[in-house]
């Protein structure tokens, strides 16, 4: 399904894919890019964006934006995932580039965008503790301002890639009287700040991609303060929004879903009776993505006529996981046998791994992407999400 | 149909509780995955002592005749501590297989070693390509005076790289997918010619690809009726397997619902959500029908009933889309720290996950439940 696109818009969709085509690298195509590549490997695609001016297509021009309609974000979000390119850091760009240009000052703006758009600086989100996951508004880590440094003390811990960061943006307590709501700030912390530590957590699928991180005593310049003090809970909440609008994943699954159908066709021949059930099943899941696409078609055409979608984006973080986590699971399913067996973690070439390439990653991706019904807000706090806020309930 | 549990088997379950409790806890289980050989001697030395190897096996061939549900009792705690060593493999499939189609000499040469723990054995049937029927194979034995000679690949043999023995299977006669034709093959691990691919499972064990290029084999059980004698081992296997999904799924119910009386998030218990009751009663449910299938299963194995293997693909089918659900939503409802390695939540979800595949995922299984009600 495609959106009707002006003719302009299809000579742009044409050159983007031109571009990846001519410029994104081989080194990156690697069997799992989440966990195989090295951090300087994963810039790589960023850097070339970066030069090309593509790196934020979510950012006002004046800041470093392509200055791209509400159309033209969506033909390059399209492009880019169907063609199975590693997206840059969400963390940077899309959460804390934005919370920056919104509610930062100039200094902030000065300092930071410019090393997010280049890459130089790797950020990292510090929002969940262990007390607060579903509830971020008790998060407990402590800033108390001393002169012109506030001394941070807590526990964050789920970071994602933390082990690569530079920078952490922390959502802390500031008041711890008022009402927890109210009582939050959104600090930005120097990960080489003494009194940082980096804990590394083993996810079930064997690869390290989530960190604990200790901060004890940090002094964090006051500087580093987003916006107001205590006014932390917006900027927070404004952050979540641009987080859960871009789940719906649909280049990813489509492209999971057609590399799916090359595995069923190559595993099961077409008389063993799990062929029909596959045929069947993958039929059922292309069916979700064709409505999932289609709702997201309609509400970016609604965007672009300056309507919200609001709170409804919790539907395709909802559905654009179950999705993905439908299509890894029926692709462990479908290389049988195989599937009992997993790559080691860091992973090794040298190692054995039995049958054709095509389903060496697809225990750990079926793994792993348990989590997906989990973080950015899990599935269960969405639908309450959509209850309250659509449904009025 | 609720099982009474005669005194002897209510011994035989809380010695295995008592052994497991004491040297199998999750760190324990941890440090044997983490080691060189990846399960404990130790531990299969003290399952020998304990009786164990011995139980489901027939008294006549040296065994404690506790027949399938011993086994039930024995996997179900297993289960519960996500064992790793090949007792599946070595005492419920290798074992009997070599109970059910051995020669009186091959029972006096074989069991007796497995008993004593002494010897570990598995089954190698899947090939490429062969998905989870047990009559594709492509495996070929060639008669060479008394013995035989084996030539073709093995996948995904679950335990090869520590066992002694592989019973194999091999076509002596017509082609690929024919039912008749196939038979079964005692294989030293070590033999010539045999060369052995080791790789990591998803639930911390240890399987081998297996290339067999003229390898000597003894045959086991009549030639050309391996795949009936395969079709009764695996209705054992599934016994078992089902038995340690359902201990699997009763630990994660508990381990889910103690956390949801814990854990606190905007400040009320999550279990406290309605929404996350309902699912977890939707698992307690599951727990029970897994459980009373897997009874079902055990007792109709032991009277070795008519029609039981479409009731053992039932059973692996039913048990194992409950050990699904129950397994995504345990996870799910610890959120974070139900993706971690170090909570055992995932490693059980991991085990399920093997089972499922092990014999024939649920979607096969209820499709031969179907075509065998058809044949009826
Ligand atoms: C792989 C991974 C990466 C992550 N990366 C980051 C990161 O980079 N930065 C960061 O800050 N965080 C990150 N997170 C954390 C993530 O956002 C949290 O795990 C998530 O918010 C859930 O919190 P929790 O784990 O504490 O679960 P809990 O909040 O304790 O929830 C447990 C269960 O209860 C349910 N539940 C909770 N409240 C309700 C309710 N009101 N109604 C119904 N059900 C409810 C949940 O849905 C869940 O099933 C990551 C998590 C994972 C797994």
């Amino acid at each position: 399904m495609e959106l009707a696109l002006s003719p302009e818009d299809a000579a742009f969709r044409d050159e983007v894919r031109a571009f990846i085509k001519d410029n994104y690298p081989a080194e990156m195509r690697v069997p799992n890019p989440e966990t195989d590549l090295s951090k300087e490997q994963m810039l790589l695609w960023h850097r070339i964006l970066h030069e090309k001016g593509w790196i934020a297509p979510l950012w006002p021009k004046e800041y470093g934006g392509p200055g791209w309609s509400i159309t033209r974000r969506f033909i390059f979000e399209q492009e880019t995932t169907r063609a199975g390119t590693m997206p840059p850091l969400a963390f940077s760009v899309t959460m804390v580039g934005p919370v920056i240009y919104t509610f930062g000052n100039a200094a902030q703006k000065a300092k930071f965008l410019p090393r997010i758009l280049s890459g130089e600086d790797w950020w990292c989100q510090g929002y969940s503790e262990p007390g607060s996951g579903s509830d971020l508004a008790t998060v407990r880590t402590k800033a108390v301002r001393d002169g012109d440094h506030y001394i941070v003390n807590g526990h964050k811990t789920w970071t994602t890639l933390a082990q690569h960061a530079d920078w952490i943006f922390c959502l802390v307590r500031t008041d711890p009287a008022a009402k927890p709501q109210s009582g939050i700030s959104f600090l930005l912390i120097d990960m080489k700040s003494p009194g940082v530590t980096v804990r590394p957590i083993i996810t079930i699928d064997g690869s390290h991609e989530v960190n604990d991180v200790f901060l004890e005593n940090v002094r964090v310049p006051a500087e580093n303060l987003i916006g107001e003090e205590n006014k932390g809970w917006t900027y927070a909440k404004f952050l979540l929004g641009n987080e859960r609008t871009s789940m719906a994943g649909i280049g990813r699954s489509t492209r999971y879903l057609n590399r799916l159908k090359k595995i069923v066709k190559a595993e099961i021949p077409e008389d063993d009776p799990a062929h029909l059930e596959f045929i069947r099943d993958i039929a059922r899941v292309e069916l979700d993505v064709l409505a999932l696409e289609a709702t997201e078609l309609r509400v970016v055409a609604q965007m672009a006529r300056g309507i919200d979608p609001g709170p409804a984006a919790s539907l395709f973080k909802i559905r654009g996981t179950e999705i993905f986590q439908d299509i890894t699971e029926l692709t462990h399913r479908a290389i049988g046998n195989d599937g009992l067996a997993i790559r080691e973690h860091p992973v090794s070439a040298n190692r054995f791994m039995p049958g054709p390439d095509y389903g060496h990653t697809a225990s750990e991706k079926y793994l792993n992407s348990r989590k997906l019904s989990i973080y950015g807000g899990s599935n269960e706090i969405q639908r309450n999400i959509i209850a309250k806020a659509v449904l009025g309930l | 149909m609720d099982i009474q549990f005669t005194e002897e088997q209510e011994l035989l379950r809380s010695s295995v509780q008592r052994l497991l409790r004491d040297r199998y806890d999750f760190d324990a289980r941890r440090k044997i995955v983490a080691s060189e050989d990846g399960f404990s001697r130790k531990h299969w030395a003290e399952f020998a002592e304990l009786g164990l190897l011995a139980a489901p096996f027939s008294e006549a061939a040296g065994g404690l005749g506790g027949g399938p549900l011993s086994t039930m009792i024995i996997m179900q705690e297993f289960g519960r501590h996500l064992v790793v060593e090949p007792f599946v493999e070595t005492v419920v499939v290798a074992g009997g297989l070599l109970e059910h189609a051995g020669s009186d000499a091959q029972h006096q040469a074989y069991i007796a070693d497995i008993i004593a723990g002494s010897k570990l054995w598995t089954l190698a049937w899947t090939e490429r390509g062969s998905r989870f029927d047990l009559a594709t194979v492509t495996t070929t034995a060639r008669r060479d005076g008394n013995d035989y000679v084996l030539t073709g690949e093995k996948t995904a043999v679950m335990a090869a790289p520590w066992a002694d023995y592989l019973i194999v299977s091999a076509r002596t006669s017509g082609h690929r997918h024919d039912r008749g034709g196939v038979s079964l093959f005692v294989v030293d691990r070590r033999a010539a010619n045999l060369d052995l691919q080791s790789f990591r499972t998803i639930d911390g064990r240890r399987a081998a690809e297996i290339s067999l290029r003229g390898v000597r084999g003894e045959l086991l059980g009549r030639e050309g009726e391996g795949v009936a004698a395969l079709e009764a081992c695996r209705n054992r296997a599934i016994g078992a397997l089902c038995a340690e999904a359902v201990g699997a799924i009763g630990e994660l119910n508990d381990a889910t619902l103690d956390y949801s009386k814990t854990r606190k998030q905007f400040g009320v218990t999550i279990g406290s959500f309605q929404v996350l009751q309902h699912r977890m009663v939707d698992m307690f449910i599951a727990h029970q029908e897994a459980l009373s299938l897997m009874q079902h299963l055990s007792l109709s194995l032991g009277d070795d009933e008519a029609g039981i293997s479409r009731l053992a693909s039932g059973a692996k089918s039913k048990i194992g889309y409950a050990g699904k659900f129950v397994a995504d939503q345990a996870v799910q409802l610890h959120g974070g720290m139900g993706m971690t390695d170090e909570l055992n939540v995932g490693h059980y979800f991991k085990r399920i996950s093997s089972i499922n595949i092990q014999f024939g995922d649920p979607a096969y299984h209820v499709l031969r439940y179907a075509q065998l009600d058809a044949a009826a």
